[in-house]
């Protein structure tokens, strides 16, 4: 029973990994660079969130929305202003830019903020009792996974389907030859930046109410983790995103259960690692090798 | 065409300027012009010199992306302390007993790095970085879970993993000390660093670092980043190269880590993560890939601007953000070139 | 200019349906290659390619595009592993070798697409081709042992001279990306002559060039050979500098050999006309 419990921690906090990476794994896939603030993305929408609902006192929903709008606006101005100018830099100009990116939410967000933490209200609260009261499903846990499965289905119909998702993978693959095809690569490239900001404040929201402590650096962390996540699926592959984070959240919670408390996230990244080297595309990545 | 060869030039003046450096600081420090905070800059000011020298090392001239710098940093730091703390009686003479815990600093680093590079070097790009990301990482956890301790029979160690021990677990006799406390770090460290320590750190770590560039290895490691397949089929053996890089590199970090480690007398491994990794990776980027002497002064300029800049308190990190960004955009960004190149050329005619 | 003009050899059969010039009978063959192939997924991009050149034979490799020239460079040099057949270099099976051990036991190769050191001198290039010529150790380097000056002198002196095949000696300090097109392609098989080969794999070294220029191409190929005894194998579109200089010629089509032959013999064989020109209506 206490497994049982574990593994849905586990699955609901690999959920939220999921969301955060396909984030990061759609621009990657698209503009070939680590966005190193989407983390701190994730954390602007839950103080946007927080605030909504806190001192303007909406409802929930739509202090949501309000999240969602806020980041896909601050993504778009983000891409458009820092990343756009340095399309054809080396991707080690644009990760320092990235980099500058996130110190710079960062120290705003603690200047709007203040770096003392802010205690978050889940959005939903309470808890489903199973079997008797033995097994406890908090309504965060489950409506974490809801929204994880219904983003999953929705982004792979969205880019299997529509036009602009055809766009998006054409650009993935060779964005001189989309070009020519009239696809308008910088839209394309910003339409990316929109929906993994927008997806980085839902997770957000779902993060905050998962741990209910709200700081300028809450996104760090949880960014990195999904950063490894989309890599542990292999980077570039939206499956590989959702399959990446929630195989990390497992271990993660399952190693603190069972293994180490101190050491749970040295054991997350170890098996990183142990993949990469099975695999050094990630599980569901491709390997391309260099053409000679 | 471009013409090479001033390099013997650039590396002379590279000498000189620390020297020089070094030699107006000393004069400025003895004639008590320096104020107290600007004092405590000078060791850690070398420290990262030093490291953003290694890393140049491994991004710059073997071109692999390193995120996990600071846990080489780490490592030495604490070994360096342990050595320096158990060695208090063996070696009663400070600056030999710092050498000495550099060494062991380096050493122990280089072994990390060994065990760390043999697996990470097969992978390429973004996941090598990655991977580097998550063993700085796990090298963070692990010294956290560290107890270690020291009396007359010799090192005593413990590993906290379930969170329960602590220095009693130890098991120490009357008189002796616990010298790593697991999350809190190393406390009451006997501090031994001086800034001609670290004076003479960069002047050796460029002294390594210059020769193997110019040498048969450092062209091996220069050629296999500009093309792996050419350079394997000139028959060079790529691991071993790629891995001489990365060692290196690894054990100056090492030795950077226990001149800073033994420079004060707390220190927490939290402070040596993935964040102190970026810093220094950015003090390489901005100075410029392979090239020395731009780390050394990007990393006093970029040590120095965030303190000069206190006056403007809660303001200072954001400038520091935005002066990052405007730097990349203004360096690599060919639009804002052409801007800029437009307003000179407009400054110029209005001159002319 | 050389008195003594090139002059090709009367080629003869040899045991194992290949042919290699008559002076180098007595001597045995450099490489020796039998039924080799390679599969991507189900493609035979390679089949049965059986090939053997002389000591000092000046051979070609052609072939329309697509027909598997480069990947048969690729399994000699083990970029890619062959899935069927030996390959003997000086009698010696090099199968489960790397491209690094292979260059060590005496193929080198220049590529299609220029790789040089882009970011290093001319004259580093082939210093690094010199790499298992003048050897020291790391530490030595660092702390500039005598050895180290000892060897750095010997390997300035040879790149010299190895760059003056090509009168590059002046661009010594240049950066080699910035070099012109054709410079690259000299630079290349300067850094593989470099590498001490007793086979020199030349992936179409006259494109790009104009006649002129392939011309002195040719002579400089004839003189490589004349002055190192080496063997020189070469896949050119130019054919005139085949025709001109190769005496074995190999035509590939869709991965299998088709004709093998002398120049006189390939010019006239029908199955390579319709290769080339396709099957007259």
């Amino acid at each position: 029973m206490e497994f049982l419990n574990n593994l849905i921690i586990g699955v609901s906090l690999g959920s939220i990994y999921a969301i955060i990476a396909l984030g990061y794994t759609m621009v990657y896939g698209i503009a070939k660079m680590l966005n190193f603030a989407h983390g701190d993305v994730i954390m602007v929408g839950g103080y946007i969130s927080f605030c909504t609902t806190f001192y303007l006192d909406m409802p929930v929903w739509l202090s949501v929305l309000a999240a969602v709008a806020v980041c896909t606006v601050l993504g778009v101005v983000i891409e458009g202003l820092a990343y756009r100018p340095l399309r054809q830099a080396t991707s080690l100009a644009v990760l320092i830019t990235a980099i500058g990116v996130s110190y710079f939410l960062q120290n705003t967000a603690m200047l709007i903020w203040s770096p003392t933490p802010k205690f978050y209200t889940a959005v939903v609260s309470g808890s489903l009792s199973l079997l008797g009261g033995q097994l406890q499903v908090s309504y965060v846990s489950i409506l974490t996974v809801a929204v994880c499965l219904l983003i999953m289905v929705v982004l792979t119909l969205f880019i299997s389907k529509s036009k602009l998702g055809k766009a998006m993978r054409a650009c993935s693959e060779d964005k001189g030859a989309a070009q020519l095809m009239g696809i308008n690569v910088n839209r394309t490239i910003s339409i990316t930046f929109a929906i993994g900001s927008a997806l980085a404040a839902i997770a957000g929201v779902l993060l905050c109410s998962y741990t209910p402590q709200l700081s300028p650096t809450t996104g760090t962390q949880p960014g990195i983790k999904a950063f490894t996540a989309a890599v542990f699926g292999g980077i570039g592959s939206i499956p590989g995103a959702f399959l990446g984070g929630l195989l990390l959240g497992i271990i993660e919670s399952l190693a603190k259960a069972y293994l180490s408390t101190n050491l749970a996230s040295a054991i997350v990244f170890a098996v990183l690692i142990l993949v990469l080297l099975f695999r050094p595309s990630g599980l569901l990545g491709k390997y391309v090798p260099e053409k000679v | 065409m471009k013409t090479l060869k001033k390099t013997t030039k650039v590396n002379l003046a590279t000498y000189l300027g620390v020297i020089l450096a070094f030699t107006c600081v000393t004069v400025a420090k003895g004639t008590g012009l320096l104020s107290n905070s600007m004092n405590s800059w000078l060791v850690p000011i070398c420290c990262y010199i030093v490291m953003a020298i290694s890393l140049n090392l491994t991004v710059g001239i073997s071109g692999e992306l390193s995120l996990g710098h600071a846990g080489f940093m780490s490592v030495g730091a604490f070994s360096g302390v342990v050595t320096a703390m158990s060695l208090q009686q063996a070696i009663p003479f400070s600056p030999l007993r710092l050498a000495v815990s550099m060494i062991v600093g380096a050493a122990l680093a280089a072994v990390v790095g060994l065990i760390v590079g043999i697996p990470v070097l097969r992978l390429r790009g973004d996941y090598l970085a990655i991977v580097t990301l998550a063993f700085g990482e796990i090298i963070k956890q692990l010294i956290n879970c560290l107890l270690v301790g020291w009396d007359s029979r010799g090192l005593h160690f413990a590993f906290n993993l379930d969170g329960t021990q602590t220095i009693s677990s130890l098991g120490l006799e009357e008189g002796g000390i616990a010298i790593i406390k697991g999350a809190q770090g190393a406390t009451g460290t006997v501090t031994l660093s001086s800034f001609t320590a670290g004076f003479v750190l960069v002047m050796l770590t460029l002294f390594i670092v210059l020769n193997l560039i110019q040498s048969r290895t450092g062209r091996a490691i220069m050629a296999i980043r500009d093309n792996r397949i050419a350079a394997e089929s000139v028959g060079l053996n790529i691991t071993k190269y790629k891995l001489t890089a990365f060692v290196t590199s690894a054990a100056l970090a090492g030795a950077a880590g226990a001149l800073y480690g033994l420079n004060y007398s707390n220190l927490s491994s939290s402070i040596f993560d993935f964040n102190t990794s970026i810093l220094i990776l950015v003090f390489v980027v901005l100075g410029g890939l392979g090239n020395i002497w731009g780390s050394i002064v990007a990393t006093v300029v970029l040590y120095i601007l965030p303190e000069a800049l206190r006056e403007f308190r809660d303001y200072r990190m954001l400038l520091y953000a935005i002066v990052l960004i405007l730097v990349m955009l203004v360096t690599n960004s060919p639009q804002v070139k052409a801007i800029l190149g437009h307003i000179k050329g407009k400054g110029a005619k209005s001159h002319g | 200019m050389a008195e003594k003009k090139f002059e090709k050899g009367k080629m003869v059969p040899v045991p194992s349906r290949s042919i290699i010039p008559e002076r180098d009978l007595d001597k045995s063959p450099v490489l020796e290659c039998s039924h080799l192939g390679i599969d991507f997924g189900g493609l035979k991009a390679v089949a049965d390619f059986n090939l053997t050149i002389g000591r000092t034979e000046i051979a070609g490799l052609i072939g329309p595009n697509g027909a598997g020239k480069t990947t048969v460079f690729n399994l000699l040099t083990k970029v890619y592993q062959p899935t069927r057949g030996t390959i003997l270099l000086d009698g010696v099976d090099t199968a489960g070798k790397s491209t690094t051990q292979i260059n060590r036991m005496g193929i080198a190769r220049t590529f299609q697409n220029i790789r040089l050191f882009s970011n290093l001198s001319v004259e580093d290039n082939v210093k690094v081709g010199l790499h298992n010529q003048e050897k020291y150790s790391t530490l030595s380097g660092i702390l500039r042992f005598p050895t180290y000056w000892k060897h750095e002198r010997a390997a300035h002196q040879r790149a010299m001279e190895l760059l003056s095949i090509f009168d590059m000696q002046d661009l010594a300090h240049h950066q080699a990306g910035s070099l012109p097109y054709g410079a690259q392609r000299r630079l290349e098989i300067v850094r593989a002559l470099a590498t001490n080969p007793s086979l020199l794999l030349l992936d179409e070294p006259a494109a790009g060039m104009n006649p002129s220029e392939t011309a002195e191409l040719m002579e400089n190929i004839v003189k490589i050979r004349d002055t190192f005894h080496i063997a020189i194998m070469l896949i050119e579109h130019d054919m005139s500098l085949v025709m001109g200089i190769c005496e074995g010629i190999c035509v590939l089509n869709f991965g299998q050999v088709i004709a093998k032959g002398t120049a006189e013999e390939i010019q006239s064989n029908p199955t390579v006309i319709e290769a080339y020109l396709g099957k007259q209506q």
